[in-house]
């Protein structure tokens, strides 16, 4: 890897990431607002029919291009190509490139701003994805920003572009405009009031996608669910936004719907769950991601109910990301097997919430 | 999709084998319900819906089973994917395919995005200096097909193609290129 690759990584480790300040409007429910925008450079065939050599030339026309414009002089690229498994994992956590990048072949890479917000993964399944996300409920704000970073590229890049299907791309189903926008919620009350199934089937009679925190394909973990378009095609980039901004509203009053009557009926129960939560997140001494991740939810929920005092949201957001199995050992430093990964996960808990209090996790 | 009988989304795609011949069906809930109740009344078994379903499903609308190998056998003249591959892997190959491939592309995209027409954001080309750029890029996506060629002419050890083609390819490149980008 190359030193200044290595640098960013290091850089990403000990800073904390834009979704995860827990700011924003309605952020108890809302994580994260993010668009993501599918293009690809016409005079190349797609990635996956490119060969090695299409891939790597595909790669640094796009580079040199990009830093041609203003949004692209502001960015870091990271050389996925090049990277340790480990490294490539600790990206996916952060939500800075997809599984799919990850996973991938030949000359791929990831270019970042400084408050990992705008993402540009290069080869995925199409030539370019942009990616660009805020804490909280914003997709206006998103857009904006997304827009702009969009239309310096188009100078200096002819992205493929037909008059009648819009912006070309790999898969048929990201056609047109070429826009997944999502929003991650936090949603632990209709999951314990067991009408959050409920809830996705009205959402897919209305098109939208529901998904775990990890994106496609993934189980949700922790209460956590991202609400996505799941047509790009025949209605404009503002109506799709409408689609996904008009449903959130009326989520989040589900879920806050749903946490007054834990509270109101149940609030010895809520309070109990909670704490034993709580408690097994400071006393445990070996725990799996996934029970780490079930455990912060529930946390996060008593913090927002006003069940525990002393805990920031903030924090309880950093820990998710940073007790996931690459933030862990990049922390640490070491390569850690499953077992020990799990003692050192504990071990990590326990002095965030004992030792130096757990608001230290965000800073 | 649209069911072949009336202007619902076809959710019943049948596979019937008669006389050795294979025929394709996609209908609407109300009319598979018919169709498959007269199958029923005369004795026939209807087939289950076809491997693979949204994506990769058969696209032809009542084609005969040669009709559809020999649409599996169409390849893009750009990239060189067959609609065979495009079928088994769900990605397209270039960006022309959109274009070699428009009539069987067309019906898949109806049923996935309920459209067939962009409305979404164009890119602006403002003119520079002569001819302005078209709006769509299928002059620059040619490249893709003339790279191939040139490839080819060198193989043959045909220079005088190949020197042309070169030229043909910076030529192209450069009108789409040479753009200011502030």
């Amino acid at each position: 890897m190359d030193p200044s690759a290595q640098m960013n990584l290091e850089t990403l480790t000990n800073n904390v990431g834009e979704w995860l300040r827990g700011t924003g409007p309605e952020s108890d429910i809302v994580m994260s607002s993010r668009v993501r925008l599918a293009r690809n450079v016409a005079q190349y065939p797609f990635v996956s029919r490119a060969s090695e050599q299409d891939r790597a030339e595909i790669e640094k026309f796009l580079r040199e291009r990009i830093a041609m414009v203003p949004a692209g002089k502001e960015l870091q690229y990271i050389d996925v190509g090049h990277l340790e498994e480990v490294d490539r994992q600790f990206l996916v956590e952060r939500q800075l490139i997809s599984r799919e990048l990850a996973d991938a072949q030949g000359a791929r890479s990831v270019a970042i701003d400084g408050r990992e917000q705008v993402s540009l993964m290069i080869n995925e399944e199409d030539h370019l994805r942009i990616q660009c996300m805020h804490s909280g409920l914003d997709l206006k704000g998103v857009w904006d920003q997304i827009r702009l970073v969009d239309d310096q590229i188009e100078r200096a890049v002819p992205y493929a572009f037909h008059p009648r299907w819009g912006y070309l791309t790999a898969c048929p189903t990201n056609v047109g405009t070429g826009i997944r926008v999502s929003v991650m919620l936090h949603l632990p009350a209709l999951v314990i009031t067991r009408q959050i199934d409920k809830v996705f089937r009205s959402l897919h009679k209305i098109s939208l996608a529901v998904r775990g925190l990890y994106g496609e394909g993934s189980q949700a973990m922790g209460d956590f669910y991202q609400i996505s378009n799941q047509t790009t095609l025949g209605k404009t980039e503002e109506e799709l936004l409408e689609q996904v901004g008009d449903v959130v509203p009326v989520l989040i009053d589900y879920e806050r719907r749903a946490r007054e009557f834990l509270v109101r009926e149940t609030q010895q129960n809520v309070h109990d769950q909670v704490s034993r939560a709580y408690g097994i997140l400071r006393t445990a001494q070996t725990i799996t991601a996934e029970e780490t991740m079930q455990l912060l939810s529930r946390v996060r929920m008593g913090v927002l109910l006003g069940l525990i005092g002393d805990v920031d949201i903030s924090a309880i957001n950093v820990l998710l990301v940073r007790t996931q199995p690459a933030h862990l050992q990049k922390l640490r430093g070491l390569e850690l097997d499953t077992k020990d990964r799990n003692i050192e996960r504990a071990r990590y808990l326990r002095q965030h919430f004992e030792g130096n209090g757990p608001k230290a996790a965000a800073n | 999709m649209k069911c072949q009988q009336c202007d619902k989304p076809a959710v019943f795609h049948i596979t019937e084998l008669e006389a050795g011949e294979v025929r394709e069906l996609h209908l609407c809930e109300d009319h598979a319900r018919v169709y498959l109740n007269q199958s029923e009344a005369a004795g026939g078994s209807p087939e289950p819906k076809p491997k693979g379903g949204g994506l990769t499903a058969p696209l032809g609308v009542g084609q005969t089973a040669d009709e559809l190998a020999a649409l599996d056998q169409k390849a893009c003249d750009m990239c060189g994917i067959t609609f065979f591959e495009f079928r088994n892997q769900g990605r397209l190959g270039c960006p022309h395919d959109y274009v070699h491939f428009e009539k069987e592309l067309e019906p898949l995209i109806a049923n996935i995005h309920g459209a067939t027409q962009h409305t979404g954001r164009r890119p602006s080309r403002p003119a520079v200096t002569g001819e302005p750029l078209p709006e769509g890029t299928e002059p620059l996506t040619a490249v893709i097909g003339m790279r191939t060629g040139m490839k080819e002419a060198i193989e043959c050890e045909d220079y005088e193609r190949a020197k042309e083609l070169r030229d043909r390819i910076r030529d192209t490149e450069q009108r789409w290129l040479d753009r200011p980008t502030e």
